[in-house]
């Protein structure tokens, strides 16, 4: 880390490791089961188009893989011996994070009538080049920073109002996590005004 | 004009357009500055989520993009049926109409992004890349 100590506020909860390694039987929280109260047209009455319903599923599954591989970025942190207990802390509660963001989106495109992708058995994390906990951290937070606009980006593409909010919800939560990686790196947390 | 109809023609411009810009391959364009090329990896950054230059992830691998055709990384089994019957070959040109609109250019693509808007940030980001996935040079084609 650099030398720097990982200060957390009082009030940050971080998982249990037992929590956060379980990978399924994620209880999603209220927040999260009322995003998924259902299709914004089809609430309204309006019927969505099934080329909407396709679009919006194809979105919802590309985030969906690349929820799956940041579980696994993390797990490869986790279990890299490189991070101090106070990283590992963080580390494995912003992989619950992506657990809970994987099972919401999961759970909304089988509600949309779509098969949902599953976690690959093997991803191509550059393990070589990480060699110490900043570089763990290093490569989470760029992970995070993609995913913030990767979320960005599909926002304004979903036919579903309510799917967008739900992408808003998640951007939200990495974009905490961008913050808080780039703060224990000893790099301006907030670099910006605005997200790309 | 409908929305369909657009996308149609945008594929087609690309098409085109790759086609045209064929034996640019092969022409070594002028070197980018050294500020282009910070501008274009900073812009990069925001494809990590889902690619990087030399693996596949949720997105395919970028080393070896220029010349390539679309849906063929080596390695890469999950495009889309529409990437895969694009028959866009990747070049400048076609680079920068399918970024400024992925699900325009290409509909059906897995890539649900909205685009790089800003014409300069695409040129910078194109730069970079050309720069940074030539392969045995800058990279190295994983299968």
């Amino acid at each position: 880390m650099n030398g720097q100590r990982l200060v957390l506020p009082q009030t940050f909860s971080v998982l249990s490791r037992r929590r956060a390694l379980v990978g399924s039987g994620l209880v999603l929280s209220a927040s999260a089961v009322a995003l998924l109260g259902g299709r914004d047209a089809l609430a309204a009455g309006a019927k969505a188009s099934t080329a909407d319903v396709e679009a919006d599923v194809r979105i919802l599954n590309t985030a969906l893989g690349a929820e799956f591989e940041a579980v696994a970025a993390y797990q490869v942190g986790a279990e890299s011996g490189l991070l101090g207990k106070d990283a590992l802390g963080v580390a494995l509660a912003f992989q619950g994070h992506h657990k809970e963001h994987a099972a919401a989106i999961s759970a909304t495109v089988h509600k949309l009538g779509g098969q949902a992708v599953t976690a690959k058995a093997k991803y191509n994390i550059p393990v070589e080049k990480l060699k110490s906990q900043a570089d763990v951290l290093q490569y989470a937070a760029g992970l995070e920073k993609g995913a913030i606009s990767a979320y960005l980006g599909a926002m304004p593409l979903f036919a579903d109002k309510a799917l967008a909010q739900m992408a808003a919800s998640i951007l939200g939560d990495e974009a905490m996590h961008w913050a808080v990686l780039r703060q224990v790196l000893g790099e301006t947390p907030v670099p910006s005004a605005f997200m790309s | 004009m409908t929305s369909g109809w657009r996308a149609g023609a945008a594929l087609a411009s690309i098409v085109a357009l790759a086609a045209s810009s064929a034996t640019a391959q092969t022409t070594p364009a002028k070197a980018p500055d050294g500020a282009t090329l910070q501008r274009g990896e900073q812009i990069y950054a925001r494809c990590a989520a889902c690619h990087a230059v030399e693996a596949n992830r949720t997105g395919p691998q970028h080393c070896g993009l220029f010349g390539r055709r679309a849906g063929t990384a080596p390695g890469f089994d999950t495009y889309s049926k529409a990437m895969r019957d694009s028959n866009i070959v990747w070049s400048e040109h076609s680079l920068d109409l399918f970024l400024e609109a992925p699900t325009r250019a290409v509909p059906g693509t897995a890539m649900g992004y909205a685009g790089v808007k800003d014409p300069r940030e695409r040129a910078d980001l194109i730069a970079w890349l050309r720069e940074a996935t030539l392969p045995g040079v800058r990279c190295r084609v994983s299968r």
